[in-house]
């Protein structure tokens, strides 16, 4: 019974949430640029307005193109599923980082197609881009996942979480797979200085050239879908770097301790997102290579200093 | 099943194999054998998948039969042998024949010389069939040969094209090489004592300098016939200049045959393996890898952009078996057999994806007349059947979940994790290197074949080829309908077929069986992945394709009953400037460009030149993209211009007095004569 509370939970709580997340960033933001910005809970007005408008498609777009919201919503929330955001005793999905970043892919190979499905070239601008982008990124995600694995001992985030939590120590090699797992997130979230989230002006656009054919309903599942990414992605960092309070078993009192913990490091997530994207400006696209690029490189370093230390011991 | 059932079986198969190939030169004349011949050799297929499955799934890994013919070299016979291994390489081989064959009779129903192709191409399925029962060097090199001259006469299919005579001449030449190659390695390891049996040659224990040299040789020899980094450049020559189902069998199991003779001779034949031979062998595989899916991405070719991408997927395959050699000899056998059933997995699923896309490939061909991917567009709306089976394989080549080429790069990937645990620092620090490269090549294939999907099924036509394109007759359809099921299948179950596949590997890396735990767990092997106890994690294919489906599902139910269901249609949007030209929209070269010139322009040399006119001139802006493999560039252009000059000079021999030929002569036997006193 609890676990299938903690299940429910585990699936309804991200999504429900998304939005809001999403809505206080952009609080901050603009507070950070002195504009009152826009109530925290737009995002889900936007979404309702959405999705009762009927939407617009090209003449020409195909089963593909109405599909892929859905599918690629549905493959971002089965890995949002998979993390363990405030109780490691949840059930055992079977999916573990690898295919968390699997589903992810797929996630991205659905949009980039249906970017190119009605033929235009933002679509095309848009679908070149992002798979670029993936490209640069996965290598060096799987460098930090080697790291984490090491130490670890397995691929599964309810292991690497407990053994984060058991205390691995200071580690060289874990500030280096964190700033690996976070550079990864800002490029695959679309957010500054990689993409930008608030743009519209079209030589600039990364994802928004992708779905600029997407209207009502569709477009809905499409901005629900990014809004999950980032909550994927902050509970992604959180549960691996932050594992505290996150409950080992099904005592009512840790698991709400564990859940209140989750929202309050979304928070701190969050904050921090604003006040980087507020700092530092959007980069060219041929500058993404050596973005990653230094990503991958904290990832073997990690590596590499974790064969040192093991050596040393 | 009896031992001589099956060999009764196999034999059946081969003989049906002649019969069909002679039937096959009359075919210009009566082309109404086209269809009963190529019913005929899927039924052969068929009939050669019962003792290969019942090997396999029926009985455990020690499970042998033998069979010695008194035919073939005096004193030698011919050898037969049927193992776990080769029964694997017989399924994929049959999976695709038959595929291939009932495609063919859709494909080749109004082609102008059908004998051409049907004559050679039970014979090609013939020597595919004898290479993994072979069991002396005789046997296997006569069925090896068979099929490669089966394939390079299937690749002179369409010799009125130029491009198709040089394609068809590299080939040979690369597998007479690799022929020789194996040639010299079957004679090092048989030895003075001439024990050309594989079973003398298990017995044999090498010393290190014969058994490397061997070692070294198989991988010279398989590697090209494999397409392994830098002896690949044949293949993307050859595999599309063959009719496409043909192309389809020469990647998705001819490759598999050259990396069964790897995996036979390397795990098998040369002794125990040393650490090293698996370092070379992973490095070689992920640089191959990576090499293999950035020139995916750059070619506008439909079939030899799946040429490209089968190099990248041998390159994935023989990096896990270059690991499972370095866990063998480092005495880890329980890493050994992951490594191994991850390589055998990964080829199995490949065989299947890349038959299917070549087969897709080949139904684009069909209905459109091109394969220039820039000419294409919009297929999803003429082939309609055709474009969701084509998008199975692509999102099974891009290795994403629930799909079966996630599943074994899973398993691939977790073989990597695995090999930061192995002694040696070298292999230490090669391990995230060749798992970089691996997941740099599984990220190029996905934008690659994003790219091969968006532009040729998406979008708007570009041509009045694509625009008034034809779907394809039922039974091409039908091939590739079968191999898209086994794809969805074999990602939502990788239990099933991993339940035999660690058998074969087990069998392999540990014949006298003191494996210290099982290679997956047993019990739930149909719900998950669980690879050995020393890794905690497990990968459902059923809980990821489950999931996916019932999260859409859910999420389609609940935006149905908030919105009103309807839709409008309208011109595209485009930011308010729609272009009714279709010339308007991403081409196949710009979409890769970014990927083009992040990785190209360092290995490959990529070069853009774009001509503007000044402002106000009418002549037209001009675009040409360069590309250089450095394969050519660094190994073979120099080799063939170090040939050329050789054989310039020596040509002089040909036109001398028979005065200097004598003393040339008498010169030659004194030389002989004088090594043979110093050596004694």
């Amino acid at each position: 019974m609890t676990a299938l509370v903690i299940f429910i939970v585990q699936l309804l709580a991200p999504v429900a949430l998304a939005p809001l997340l999403t809505g206080f960033v952009r609080k901050i933001k603009a507070r950070l640029l002195g504009r009152r910005g826009p109530p925290l809970l737009q995002p889900y007005r936007d979404l309702a307005r959405l999705l009762r408008k009927e939407p617009v498609l090209a003449h020409n777009a195909s089963w593909l193109f109405r599909g892929a919201p859905y599918g690629a919503f549905g493959a971002v929330w089965l890995a949002m599923t998979a993390i363990p955001i405030f109780t490691t005793s949840s059930l055992n999905l079977g999916l573990d980082l690898i295919a968390i970043a699997g589903l992810l892919g797929l996630a991205r190979i659905l949009i980039a197609l249906a970017g190119m499905d009605v033929g235009t070239s933002f679509g095309g601008i848009g679908a070149s881009r992002e798979m670029t982008i993936g490209a640069l990124a996965e290598p060096a995600m799987f460098v930090a996942i080697i790291a984490l694995a090491i130490i670890a001992n397995s691929t599964a985030l309810p292991d690497m979480s407990r053994a984060m939590g058991d205390g691995v120590g200071l580690r060289v090699s874990l500030a280096l797979a964190l700033g690996a797992i976070v550079m990864i997130a800002i490029a695959e979230t679309g957010r500054i200085p990689v993409d930008n989230p608030a743009t519209h002006l079209e030589l600039t656009m990364v994802h928004e050239a992708m779905v600029l054919e997407y209207s009502g309903r569709h477009l809905a599942m499409i901005e629900l879908g990014a809004m999950l990414k980032l909550t994927l992605y902050l509970s992604l960092i959180a549960c691996i770097f932050a594992p505290w309070g996150i409950a080992r078993d099904a005592e009512a009192s840790v698991l709400a301790a564990g859940l209140g913990l989750w929202l309050a490091k979304l928070a701190i997530g969050g904050l921090a997102l604003a006040v980087f994207e507020t700092a530092i400006a959007k980069m060219r696209v041929f500058r993404y290579p050596e973005f990653l690029g230094a990503a991958l490189l904290f990832g073997i370093l990690g590596v590499v200093f974790l064969y040192i230390s093991q050596h040393l011991k | 099943m009896s031992g001589v059932d099956q060999w009764f079986l196999i034999g059946m198969v081969h003989a049906m194999f002649v019969v069909l190939a002679i039937g096959g030169c009359m075919t210009n004349r009566w082309s109404a054998l086209i269809a009963p011949l190529y019913a005929l050799a899927a039924l052969a297929c068929l009939i050669g998948m019962v003792p290969a499955l019942g090997t396999l799934i029926a009985a455990d890994a020690g499970t042998v039969s033998r069979l010695v013919l008194p035919v073939g070299l005096p004193d030698i016979q011919s050898h037969l042998r049927l193992d776990g291994l080769a029964a694997l390489f017989l399924v994929i081989v049959n999976l695709g024949g038959i595929a291939a064959a009932v495609y063919g009779i859709g494909y080749d129903a109004h082609t102008s010389q059908p004998a051409r192709i049907l004559a050679p191409f039970p014979l090609f399925l013939a020597g595919m069939n004898l290479v993994p029962v072979a069991d002396d060097a005789f046997t296997f090199l006569i069925g090896w040969e068979l099929m490669s001259v089966a394939s390079w006469l299937l690749v002179l299919t369409g010799h009125e094209q130029a491009d198709n005579r040089r394609a068809a001449l590299v080939y040979l030449t690369m597998a007479a090489f690799g022929a020789l190659a194996l040639l010299m390695a079957f004679g090092a390891l048989a030895g003075a004592g001439g024990g050309y049996t594989f079973e003398a040659m298990r017995r044999a224990m090498p010393s290190p300098t014969v058994a490397t040299l061997a070692a070294l040789a198989l991988l010279l020899g398989a590697g090209s016939k494999a397409g392994l980094a830098p002896l690949h450049v044949w293949l993307p020559l050859a595999h599309p200049a063959a009719p496409s189902h043909v192309s389809a069998l020469m990647s998705g199991a001819m490759t598999k045959v050259a990396l069964y003779a790897l995996m036979r001779g390397l795990l098998e034949l040369t002794g125990t393996p040393q650490w090293w031979w698996g370092g070379l062998l992973a490095v070689i595989g992920g640089l191959t890898a990576a090499l293999g899916a950035l020139q995916s991405l750059t070619q506008n070719d439909t079939k030899t952009l799946l040429a490209y991408s089968t190099i990248e997927n041998i390159g994935v395959i023989a990096a896990a078996l270059g690991l499972a050699i370095a866990f063998r000899a480092s005495g880890q056998t329980l890493q050994a057999g992951l490594a191994l059933t991850a390589a055998l997995f990964h080829a199995l699923n490949h065989s299947l994806f890349k038959a299917l896309l070549f087969l897709g490939a080949g139904a684009v061909l069909h209905g459109t007349g091109t394969r220039a991917l820039d000419r294409l567009g919009g297929l999803i709306h003429r082939l309609r059947w055709t474009a969701p089976l084509v998008l199975i394989g692509c999102l099974a080549i891009s290795a994403v979940p629930p799909l079966n080429g996630f599943a074994s790069e899973w398993l691939v990937f977790q073989s990597v994790l695995d090999a930061t645990g192995l002694g040696h620092w070298e292999m230490k620090f090669a391990a995230p290197v060749v798992g970089a490269l691996l997941a740099l090549a599984a990220a190029l294939a996905a934008a690659g074949f994003v790219r091969f999907f968006g532009i040729a099924f998406l979008g708007r036509p570009r041509d009045d080829a694509a625009a008034t394109a034809r779907e394809v007759a039922p039974s091409m359809l039908a091939a590739m309908a079968g191999l898209a099921a086994l794809c969805l299948a074999f990602g939502a179950w990788p239990g099933v077929p991993l339940a035999s596949l660690t058998r074969v590997a087990t069998a392999l890396v540990d014949p006298s069986g003191v494996l210290s735990g099982p290679l997956l767990d047993g019990r739930t092997a149909w719900l998950v992945v669980a690879p050995h106890g020393e890794l905690t994690a497990v990968y459902s294919g059923l809980v990821a394709a489950l999931g996916v489906a019932a999260l859409t599902g859910i999420v389609v139910g609940i935006t149905s009953m908030v919105s009103s269901g309807r839709v409008r249609r309208g011109p595209a949007w485009d930011c308010g400037f729609p272009d009714p030209s279709p010339l308007t929209q991403y081409t196949a070269s710009s979409l890769g460009q970014p990927l083009r010139r992040i990785f190209g322009s360092v290995v490959l040399a990529a070069r853009d030149r774009v001509e503007m006119p000044p402002a106000g001139a009418p002549e037209p802006a001009r675009f040409a993209s360069t590309l250089r493999d450095p394969a050519w560039h660094y190994v073979f252009d120099p080799l063939i211009g170090l040939v050329t000059r050789a054989t310039e000079r020596l040509n002089l021999l040909q036109f001398l007095a028979i005065r200097v030929y004598l003393s040339l002569m008498f010169a030659a036997l004194i030389g002989l004569l004088i090594i043979v006193a110093v050596a004694r």
